[in-house]
């Protein structure tokens, strides 16, 4: 394993790496089903006592 | 010396027994550890190698002292309060130490302001170096950086994020002493650190100057403040951790691994001051910009962002404007950030590529600072006239402004052409203090302005229009700073690449110097308005604890919700 295959590895695979979590964030954040609880989450700061 | 209590020599024995056994045991625990300083300080003081170890040991020991004096006194005094159970029904939230966290941020706040304002005064006028070495340019800048970035700025997140974990979780912060420790813990480790500063201790990392054994401290410190942190999300009663508490958890963890990473470092003796770095080279230069980099990211913006994500719904009444950007925000935030250090380093010895890498995330990085952004001004929607009607929204509104655009000039500044002209220039400066200035301290100032009355039980501010002018004031100072460091910027930028037809330089370096002239004093102006502008502020925070109201604007103030709520 010497710097050349290191560096590419991080510039190929590391791209991957990102974008799938980037893809698993938004759909997490975007999926339907989680709607409501999202929504009643923004509301935690105003409800306290 | 130590007092037994009275439940002891029962046999018989009630939750309140056990509650104040529980509670004597982990005082002597930290009784102990403050023993155990006492005698590390003077070991350290005795052997010490070099004035500064020999000072800092003695400093270390007394702080020792006092905390066990006071360990001792709180026990007296705790031993037949109420405790700390949940009164009919809410949450006992614990507000000493957000009251102790406003009056250590704002007294950080004047310091660290007005050594600013000295050292720009030194690069317009060098006589008042005073030829000293405590005095000169060289080791008051990062008693100013650290003065603002860690004392103000870390003490206000310590603060909020105490704060704030505490009412979106429903649950008092956790620990008893805990909490205490972190907050007397950071003061001393600014003390060293500034202290060390002045009398030449610097392991010359930006950001990072202090030597080994104030890190060791610091990690210390750090540790017990993500453990509170986390045991109080994990004795929430809400279900769902609010998105601040997110972003406050971000900067904490980050924050520690950063800090671990970039000081590890091999002391030359144990009772000395001076350390070698583990890293050499461009891997040094990597990791401190990595390091320095994520400061930028983690402590300046995701800790920061977790003020803005409660603070402005709190203040307008409204909830945060959509709460999947958020999500979004936040995890393309932290995973694009970690990878912008390069910038720092273009055209270096770094590897071309990773030169590239780091512009490309930084240029990413629009994206999810932008989409936060949106996110806090829309908030306001619906509520826009209460940027008219109350000055405290201002400051908290202002400031999302100038947290983009400063996120907007940084990923264009670390373009590489770009880059070519400004590093290295006072462009950088001026980027930095538009988003210190503008959007660290405004957000800043704003958490405090709402966290005095609410903490204080006041039904309001002393003054909103003393805040309006805090606000103008301050406004004009940071204009002037940052349009006189893009102005000087750009011209010494200039001036340093400008060729004659032989090829030769055009300017001598002090050629540029000279130039600098003006638009330094006027810099100096800027800061000067900004430190006025925040000795406003300590006078109208200062009346409201108090519970003074001034009483021209008596019928007008903008109330104190919470106070509202609780009569």
């Amino acid at each position: 394993m010497d710097y050349h295959s290191v560096s590419t590895f991080a510039q190929s695979y590391g791209l991957l790496y990102l974008f799938g979590l980037f893809i698993a964030v938004l759909a997490y954040a975007l999926w339907p089903r989680n709607k409501e609880k999202f929504d009643k989450a923004a509301h935690i700061p105003l409800e306290e006592d | 010396m130590i007092f037994i209590p009275k439940s002891f020599q029962n046999s018989s024995s009630t939750p309140e027994d056990n509650r104040n056994r529980r509670n004597l045991g982990m005082n002597l625990l930290w009784l102990a550890f403050t023993i155990i300083g006492v005698l590390l300080g003077v070991i350290l003081s005795a052997k010490a190698v070099d004035p500064t170890m020999m000072l800092h040991g003695m400093v270390f020991s007394i702080a020792a002292v006092l905390s066990a004096f006071a360990l001792i006194a709180r026990n007296y005094r705790n031993i037949n309060s109420p405790g700390l159970a949940d009164v009919n029904g809410s949450v006992n939230y614990n507000t000493e130490i957000i009251k102790a966290g406003v009056i250590a941020s704002t007294f950080w706040g004047v310091v660290g302001f007005s050594v600013g304002l000295l050292i720009a005064l030194q690069l317009a006028f060098p006589v008042l170096n005073f030829d000293l070495p405590w005095t000169n340019f060289g080791r008051l800048r990062p008693l100013h950086t650290s003065a603002v970035i860690f004392a103000f700025g870390g003490n206000i997140l310590i603060m909020t994020s105490f704060h704030v974990v505490q009412r979106t979780c429903r649950a008092r912060l956790a620990g008893d002493v805990a909490p205490w420790f972190v907050f007397w813990g950071y003061q001393l480790f600014i003390v060293l650190a500034a202290t060390g500063y002045v009398l030449g201790v610097t392991q010359s990392k930006e950001y990072a100057e202090p030597e080994w054994y104030v890190d060791i401290w610091l990690t210390l410190v750090w540790v017990v403040y993500l453990l509170v942190f986390l045991a109080t999300i994990w004795k929430r009663q809400e279900k769902h951790i609010y998105v601040a508490n997110w972003f406050f958890l971000a900067f904490i963890v980050t924050i520690a691994m950063l800090h671990i990473v970039n000081n590890l470092s091999v002391p030359v003796s144990f009772t000395g001051v001076k350390s070698y770095s583990l890293f050499a080279g461009v891997q040094s230069a990597l990791t401190q910009w990595w390091y320095g980099h994520n400061a930028v990211g983690f402590f300046l913006t995701a800790g920061f962002l977790g003020i803005m994500y409660y603070f402005i719904p709190k203040r307008v009444n409204r909830p945060v404007y959509s709460y999947r950007l958020s999500i979004i925000h936040f995890w393309s935030l932290i995973f694009l950030y970690i990878w912008a250090g390069p910038h720092h380093l273009h055209y270096t010895a770094l590897p071309d590529w990773a030169q590239t890498l780091g512009m490309t995330f930084s240029i990413m990085l629009w994206m999810p600072s932008w989409g936060g952004m949106i996110n806090g001004l829309m908030t306001l929607s619906g509520a826009w006239d209460k940027l008219r009607t109350d000055p405290v929204v201002r400051f908290l509104v202002t400031s999302v402004a100038f947290y983009g655009m400063s996120t907007f000039e940084g990923p264009l500044m670390s373009i590489k052409a770009v880059n070519a002209l400004s590093h290295y220039t006072d462009w950088t400066i001026g980027h930095v203090h538009s988003g210190a200035l503008g959007w660290v301290a405004y957000i800043s100032f704003g958490a405090l302005y709402f966290l005095t009355p609410v903490v204080w039980k006041r039904k309001s501010l002393y003054s909103d229009a003393l805040v309006n002018l805090h606000f103008w004031i301050s406004t004009v100072g940071i204009l002037l700073y940052i349009t006189a460091m893009w102005v000087s910027g750009i011209l010494q930028g200039l001036m340093w690449r400008a060729y004659d037809a032989f090829g030769f330089l055009e300017y001598s370096f002090s050629e540029t110097v000279e130039a600098m002239h003006p638009f330094y004093a006027i810099r100096a102006g800027g800061g000067a308005l900004f430190l006025i502008g925040a000795l406003i502020m300590v006078y109208n925070l200062w009346r409201t604890v108090r519970g003074d109201v001034r009483a021209k604007e008596a019928g007008s103030l903008v109330p104190n919700m919470e106070f509202a709520g609780a009569r």
